[in-house]
């Protein structure tokens, strides 16, 4: 990649450096403030080194797991061609997009004690299954990332042009052959990445941990930073179990970014890809098996959700409406501020090869404590303004901070793509500024640009975040509203509520998404 | 990139239009847990009220649960915007105490409808409850006793985290107050029948409601909610033999408040009938001081425990770590 470093401009050197500081700001910034506040740092007892242990030992085996079950389940979506098959990825991205409670209580159909697959082996006159657990920790994460890291690898196979594969077909080559040059080298480029956004996901869990974990074996270290402020208020020591997660991210990053190699496939005319290489019927048979598997794990706790949820739909009290009204204005705030730090972040990161250091800061984020964030906010913020007035100017503002590393690993490898291809070409042809953008940038990033938009506008729709510390009666966004509902014992209003986060989150992820490959015809 | 920031900016203009109060009128702040506010809690009908006779403003502020709401208050320290914080409990109270943060309430002497003597000089009861197993009563015939019938049978329960939850305090000092040394062995013998711990209450619940267990830890005022709201009379508390540990909820005065008289008129509100005869069906708690209508009538089911356990705030204070260890240990063998 060095060959193709170009020179940063003004402008990307301004938003990028805007960006960065940004995310510092809201990190590492927000992280001094809490440790300013307590004075130093607090020891650290052995409950919370068992505590980072479990983490750790966690988020690795469930990163491995959703990476392992998504490359199979990514290459058949990539390979094959059906009717619905675009719907269907709309769809396999929801879990990602849910709320945890729901997303919870749509797995406990399914899994739990009196869910559909405990009820299907009692009447086969087998045991009952508890997933409580370590087991049930992993299954819930595999099921809320499965879905990115198909997606992300589905954008892999999608940026091999197809002229490589007819190049492939051309030469007689069979679907191992596919696999050694085209489809390994992609993985190599992706795959770390993924996993380290799906381990740093797991790392800072909380809820999932908690209420599917069946005990205090299951401690994250998320729990020992809540316990740490609500119950003994220690800002020192949540200080300093916040500070070890960051430093296990920047390390994280730092590895993966060491071990990606970059592909080198080159440009293509943009055909719609024919696959002639997996022709087989038994890998047709293999990766139908494989979609309905994926389909029926990833979509029938959310039909659950769905199911029970539905007939309250209707009635819901109008509060609920004014909440998802303004959590929907929310989602687009942050969208619209996280493509803006993302791009030139994006274009940086690719143009000057190596930048792990931007790189790893745009990480940060999930590596991140979301009540140390809110905490240090709370302490920057309430010199200047009352919490309650800035609820909503907050939570965008976290929001995108947050989604940025989603839309960052969308956005790189595409990115460098882009620079490989055509920088070149653009700095001979005299192309910059926001004439680069419009009819370089813009096109070529498209794709990834939709997809990053629709998953920040659907996790803005469905995080909790900060709000908590900030929110006040009049500002409730939905996700804050469906837990007041199950706090209020309307446990069916709830479901109804979880209805209507869901498809208003699914309804902005498509819509940006569908605008993102408009002409993709994929 | 054009319309997202039309968006953000006509945003930026609903936020100014919804923060702006009456500027005439004295402003009396109050913090307490988000349930409280929520339109079905008893926030609502407590503002018009105290509003109609106050020549006030009465301001809500909404702050996660009642350990947030603490953490908040002393993260705040004396330049709080707060003149009363409504919402902590004893488990709670002594750490509020310590901070120095809050004046003696200067109220007279209330009869209150507690079952313990209350007398504290800072902080005023607005509602209790007892804590207690729910079960549904079509699917669980034997219903056990005490802690030891619990533990000994097959049941399943779901529970709360006491690092991260009230009822999961609640839950850990209950033990402790019946069992005191034995509060291991009995945690030990409840290890198998413990599904899971949640992180809050509603998830509990959640999950006991979706049958993911046979009991939760809840209040023996559950059953009313669904008896009440939903015309569902199978939900049933457990009486235990022990006797069942007591939440009380309480609200006290900033020593800070720039809004003393208004905020003693607001605790003297309190705990009058206009206030108090709310809470039943909003919070679904007993009232501190019943009111002249008496309870709702579905209350009139419920169990009363006679025995009702509480340790005072300070010795609550003193005995959670030990037995918080005591909690972890037991569990994660």
């Amino acid at each position: 990649m060095a060959d193709s470093t170009q020179p940063l401009t003004f402008g990307l050197r301004l938003g990028a450096g805007a960006a960065a500081t940004f995310v510092l700001a809201l990190t590492l910034g927000t992280l001094g403030a809490v440790l300013a506040r307590a004075g130093s740092f607090a020891a650290l007892g052995p409950a919370d080194w068992a505590a980072l242990r479990f983490t750790v030992t966690q988020a690795t085996v469930s990163a491995a797991l959703s990476l392992a079950l998504a490359i199979p389940v990514a290459r058949a979506l990539a390979r094959r061609r059906f009717a619905g098959r675009g719907a269907l990825i709309t769809l396999l991205g929801a879990p990602f997009i849910l709320p945890v409670i729901v997303a919870v209580m749509g797995i406990l159909g399914l899994f739990g004690r009196a869910g559909l697959l405990n009820d299907g082996l009692a009447a086969l006159g087998f045991d009952r299954i508890s997933i409580y657990g370590f087991g049930g920790v992993v299954l819930a994460h595999v099921f809320f990332n499965l879905p990115l890291a198909v997606r992300l690898l589905l954008q892999g196979w999608l940026a091999i042009p197809a002229e490589r594969f007819r190049l492939a077909a051309a030469l007689g080559f069979g679907p191992s052959d596919v696999a050694r040059h085209l489809e390994r080298p992609m993985l190599r480029a992706v795959a770390p990445g993924i996993f380290v956004t799906i381990f740093l996901i797991c790392l800072t869990s909380f809820a999932v941990a908690l209420t599917l974990g069946g005990g205090p074996k299951a401690t994250t270290v998320e729990l020992a930073i809540y316990q740490a402020f609500r119950f003994d208020f220690d800002p020192g020591r949540a200080a300093h179990l916040a500070s070890l997660q960051l430093a296990l991210c920047a390390v994280t990053a730092l590895v993966a970014a060491r071990i990606t190699v970059p592909s080198a496939f080159g440009a293509g005319l943009d055909r719609p890809v024919a696959r002639r290489d997996a022709g087989g019927a038994g890998l047709r048979a293999l990766d139908a098996g494989l979609l309905t598997l994926a389909t029926l794990f990833l979509l029938a706790p959310l039909a659950a959700v769905f199911v029970s949820g539905l007939p309250r739909l209707a009635a819901l009290p109008e509060a609920v409406w004014r909440a998802a009204f303004r959590s929907v204005l929310v989602a687009i705030g942050s969208t619209a501020l996280t493509v803006a730090l993302a791009l030139p972040l994006a274009l940086a990161i690719a143009r000057r090869g190596r930048a792990r250091m931007l790189e790893t800061v745009g990480m940060l984020p999930l590596a991140t404590s979301s009540l140390v964030t809110g905490t240090g906010l709370f302490l920057l913020l309430r010199p200047v303004a009352s919490p309650g007035d800035l609820a909503l100017p907050v939570t965008v503002a976290v929001n995108a901070a947050m989604a940025l590393p989603f839309v960052l690993r969308a956005l790189i490898p595409a990115a460098r793509d882009l620079e490989a291809d055509y920088g070149r070409l653009a700095l001979s042809l005299g192309l910059s500024g926001t004439a680069r953008l419009r009819f370089l940038t813009l096109p070529r990033l498209r794709r990834p640009l939709g997809f990053a938009a629709g998953l920040t506008a659907a996790l803005s729709m469905g995080d909790l975040g900060v709000i908590a510390l900030f929110a006040d009666a009049d500002h409730a966004t939905l996700p804050l509203q469906l837990y007041r509902l199950m706090g209020a014992y309307r446990m069916a209003d709830a479901a109804g509520a979880a209805v209507l986060l869901l498809a208003l989150s699914l309804g902005l992820f498509w819509i940006f998404d569908r605008g993102g490959r408009a002409d993709a015809g994929a | 990139m054009r319309r997202p920031h039309v968006s953000t900016l006509m945003m930026a203009g609903f936020l100014t239009a919804t923060t702006a109060v009456a500027q005439d009128k004295p402003v009396l702040t109050v913090y307490t847990y988000d349930s409280f506010v929520s339109d079905w809690g008893p926030g609502p009908r407590i503002e018009a009220a105290f509003e109609a006779e106050c020549g006030c403003d009465l301001d809500f502020v909404a702050t996660g649960d009642g350990a947030a709401l603490l953490s908040r208050v002393l993260l705040e320290g004396a330049g709080t915007e707060a003149d009363i914080v409504l919402g902590l409990d004893t488990g709670l109270t002594d750490a509020a105490t310590k901070s120095g943060l809050f004046a003696p309430h200067g109220q007279e002497s209330t009869a209150y409808s507690l079952p313990v003597d209350w007398a504290d000089p800072v902080f005023v009861p607005y509602d209790w409850g007892w804590f207690a197993f729910v079960y549904d009563r079509t699917k669980t015939d034997t219903v056990p006793a005490d802690f030891e019938a619990l533990a000994a049978s097959d049941l399943t329960i779901v529970i709360e985290d006491p690092r991260s939850s009230t009822p999961g305090l609640g839950l850990l000092l209950w033990v402790k107050a019946a069992h005191g040394d034995r509060a291991g062995a009995i945690w030990e013998g409840l290890a198998d029948n413990i599904v899971t711990v949640t992180p809050g209450w509603s998830e509990a619940y959640g999950l006991f409601l979706e049958g993911e267990a046979d009991m939760v830890l809840s209040y023996t005022t559950s059953p009313a909610y669904h008896l009440i709201a939903e015309s569902d009379d199978t939900k049933a508390a457990a009486a235990f033999a022990e006797g069942h540990y007591l939440q009380v909820e309480v609200a006290a005065k900033l020593a800070g408040t720039d809004e003393p008289a208004l905020a003693d008129r607001f605790l003297a509100f309190m705990i009058s009938e206009a206030f108090q005869k709310e809470i039943p069906e909003t919070n679904w708690m007993y009232p501190a001081v019943t009111p002249g209508t008496g309870l709702p009538d579905g209350f009139a089911t419920l169990i009363r425990p006679e025995k009702s356990l509480l340790f005072a705030p300070e010795e609550a204070a003193a005995i959670r770590d030990a037995a918080l260890v005591e909690w972890q240990t037991a569990l994660s063998r």
